[in-house]
């Protein structure tokens, strides 16, 4: 592999977007978990839901932030980085991020001051529609990222024109072949993410007896949504399957390891791919499995890495092992979600210590399931910046080499300080735990003094 | 034709409003070296504290239309101001997490206090170096030379330093609006002196750059464009003194501030006519850069739809937290 400075640039957004990525998948899920508890405590007037409300939304806002933060850095790299991809597509994606900070990033900003500081100043009412407005804002941004990146694997509604990318149906670039798979299995993959943060730091207040109530309602809820979503995540994962094998067959060869064209191909469960010779070294599989979960027939045909020569076959490595990590951690999750299932029809959910330490131990996996997804789908998707169309070596900008060096030793540096101040303060957050309420009696709150719960807390 | 004119002007208003908007928030953490009491440092973030996420998104507006409306110059421009621009986001993301990070600190709150401080100062000064380097130029023709330093001259040094007064001002003069009693005659007192500086890098700016780039000569000294133009510079001085009026008389809180961002509108509609119809210095125009009909009219019917209604959202978070901030928000 030759370092140059495509492959430098290469680096630099992967890394920085697969920091980035971290914090909107924790978001997306907890807007949506506060909104449903706003939602409860309005509805029910129980003190607990408040309290969840207060604590996690502690945690959001230091999320929030790191967000915004190494969001930025996105937007400008693009254009830094990868100029000569802008100049070809920049009018087709360019107006997918235009749409994006109008419809997302300004809706969560503008509202997100109401939700973290407008407790006593805004109607109940009021804010819980800036809370829902907050949660729609990381929703709807997800989605137009979603398109932009579903654009770039199966691009559609163009022709091109001078070298240039001109657009003849909007619809059909935003909601192009993959898009609607992706979205969904993001979301899933936010909400499930959240679901086991949730659930692993409520397991570590039921493991030390601290805030009890708060984290049995917590507990039951993130493992009871979980039992849910697990499954559904699986089936949308099917249904992405079939997208990449439909339009990025290369893309499932190097998911499957997959060297030779064949009908009823295995599912190779360990292997290390040889890329040299073009082969698998140590393969342990299962005959025709890997042909049905990708045609849904036994002998389906599975296009192999071999039928196009080297230079334009997906980056096999890290494409094959994150699969694998990806799935592995869907499947450690269902299974958690099943014992969860399984003490609660038993009515033993809170009697075994060693379920709670297993949910502290899976809470951060959510996050490594979300990256490894990631990276099986962008470096399966190489050679190419947009499928088929536009190489990635192609779109990269010509800075000078030492540029980009100094630039992905800054931005790593700094990731790496910041990002552990963050896990500082976060870990500081849960340790001091939800905050008492003043008034233990709703009706107190409401006749004395609305939200005064979240009055300045003494330090 | 239009389209790509009411491009150029929303992207025109987009810079402008990150300019007024960060502008302040930006100022507030260039004026922190100076306010050395804690709580005081306390209350001056915490009157930004639920907007300054707000006002960062322009920036990333702008980015974004720039890259869906004139996909030439985005692509172009970025790559050339590459140490810089990551300059930027580096200081951006240390002052960005210290509004966060410092309010969660107790023993490590200095840490976040220099974060704030030097990031938004170097955010400032960098914002204020493109802008040297933009209205310098590179060379009239594509493509243009990525020679690694050629944004640092004395030129942009100076409009570095310029920007970094004039988002203090920005600063001192909302917090004069939103602070009271020992603390708002500290800024008080930070406002007469910013307002000298700005002064001072207005005119030193007007006089530096017609040597730099006597293209501007011709615009601005030419009859009749000199008769209507010349309106500029004078509602410039009238809004300098005006100003300088009210930060000595001090009857109107709000005054300072809104004739800041006068001065401001006033410096940056100079730009622009000098700058016109350019959008790469001296190579490429507005015309050649930009877009596809298709895409402009697309991205325009969300432009129209959605810049009016965040508009009115975004006055009404200002709303919500409107009148003075006497102690440190939380939540």
């Amino acid at each position: 592999m030759i370092i140059d400075t495509t492959l430098l640039s290469r680096a630099q957004f992967g890394f920085t977007i697969g920091f980035h990525i971290l914090f909107p998948t924790l978001n997306i899920g907890l807007a949506l978990f506060l909104s449903i508890m706003e939602g409860l405590w309005l509805k029910t007037g129980k003190p607990v839901y408040l309290k969840i409300c207060q604590f996690w939304t502690k945690i959001f806002a230091l999320t929030f932030g790191m967000g915004v933060v190494s969001g930025i850095v996105l937007a400008y790299e693009l254009g830094t980085n990868f100029g000569p991809f802008i100049h070809i597509a920049g009018g087709v994606l360019g107006a997918l991020f235009a749409y994006e900070v109008l419809s997302a990033f300004f809706l969560e900003a503008g509202f997100l001051g109401v939700m973290l500081f407008g407790w006593d100043k805004v109607s109940p009412k009021l804010h819980y529609t800036a809370t829902l407005l907050v949660m729609l804002g990381t929703t709807i941004s997800a989605f137009w990222i979603l398109a932009a990146n579903s654009w770039m694997q199966t691009p559609a509604g163009f022709h091109v024109e001078a070298g240039k990318y001109v657009v003849d149906n909007w619809w059909a670039v935003i909601f192009n072949p993959s898009m609607l798979p992706s979205f969904f299995h993001m979301l899933m993959a936010s909400y499930l993410t959240t679901c086991f943060v949730v659930a692993g730091v409520s397991a570590w207040y039921l493991l030390k007896q601290q805030h009890v109530e708060l984290a049995k309602t917590c507990f039951s809820f993130a493992l009871g949504a979980a039992i849910i979503l697990a499954p559904a995540q699986i089936l949308l994962g099917d249904m992405v399957g079939l997208k990449v094998q439909k339009y990025q067959p290369l893309k499932t060869a190097a998911i499957e390891a997959n060297w030779q064209t064949q009908k009823g191909a295995p599912l190779i469960l360990f292997a290390i791919p040889d890329v040299k010779h073009a082969k698998n070294l140590y393969e342990i599989s299962i005959p025709k499995l890997a042909s049905l979960i990708n045609t849904h027939h036994w002998d389906g045909t599975l296009i192999g890495l071999k039928s196009v020569p080297a230079k334009d076959r997906p980056v096999i490595e890290s494409t094959f092992w994150m699969f694998r990590v990806m799935v592995g951690i869907g499947l450690l999750f269902f299974l958690a979600a099943l014992i969860a299932l399984w003490l609660t029809i038993r009515g033993r959910l809170f009697h075994y210590r060693s379920f709670y330490r297993f949910c502290v131990a899976i809470a951060p996996l959510g996050f490594l399931s979300t990256i490894a997804g990631w990276v099986t789908t962008e470096s399966g998707r190489q050679p190419w910046i947009a499928y088929h169309l536009i190489r990635t070596s192609q779109g990269a900008s010509m800075v000078p080499m030492h540029q980009v060096v100094i630039s992905l030793i800054l931005l790593v540096t700094v990731y790496g300080i910041v990002f552990s101040f963050y896990l500082f303060y976060l870990f500081k957050v849960i340790r001091k735990g939800p905050a008492p309420l003043p008034h233990e009696s709703i009706t107190d709150v409401i006749t004395e003094s609305p939200f005064k719960y979240m009055a300045p807390e003494v330090k | 034709m239009l389209l790509i004119l009411t491009w150029a002007v929303i992207i025109s208003f987009i810079i402008m409003m990150y300019v007024l908007l960060d502008g302040f928030d930006l100022g507030i953490g260039i004026l922190f070296p100076w306010i050395k009491h804690g709580q005081y440092r306390d209350i001056m973030m915490s009157t930004v504290l639920p907007v300054w996420d707000g006002n960062e998104t322009w920036l990333v507006f702008g980015a974004a239309a720039l890259y869906g409306a004139f996909p030439l110059a985005y692509s172009v421009l970025l790559p050339t101001l590459y140490i810089p621009i990551m300059i930027l986001l580096v200081s951006l993301i240390f002052r960005g997490v210290a509004f966060e990070f410092r309010f969660k600190a107790h023993r490590s709150q200095f840490i976040w206090d220099i974060a704030f401080a030097a990031g938004s100062t170097i955010a400032a000064f960098i914002q204020g170096v493109i802008l040297g380097t933009f209205v310098k130029g590179y060379g009239s023709h594509l493509p243009l030379s990525h020679a690694a330093y050629q944004w640092l001259t004395p030129f942009s040094v100076f409009t570095g330093l310029a920007v970094v007064c004039g988002y203090a001002l920005l600063g001192a003069t909302w917090l004069i609006i939103k602070t009271e009693g020992k603390l708002q005659d500290q800024l008080y007192k930070a406002a007469k002196i910013l307002l000298g500086l700005v002064t001072f890098f207005l005119v030193g700016v007007s006089f530096w750059t017609p040597f730099i780039e006597p293209r501007v000569v011709k615009i601005w000294f030419t009859a009749p464009k000199f008769y209507y133009l010349s309106v500029l510079p004078l509602l410039t001085l009238v809004i300098v003194l005006y100003n300088f009026y009210c930060l000595y008389n001090r009857k109107k809180e709000r005054a300072p501030f809104i004739l800041t961002m006068g001065l401001f509108i006033c410096s940056y509609l100079g730009f622009c006519i000098s700058a016109w119809p350019y959008i790469i210095p001296h190579a490429v125009s507005v015309w050649d850069a930009a877009a596809a009909p298709s895409t402009l009219k697309f991205t325009l019917v969300g432009t129209a739809v959605l810049l009016p209604v965040l508009l009115i959202y975004t006055v009404y978070s200002y709303h919500v937290f409107r009148g003075k901030v006497k102690e440190s928000i939380h939540y």
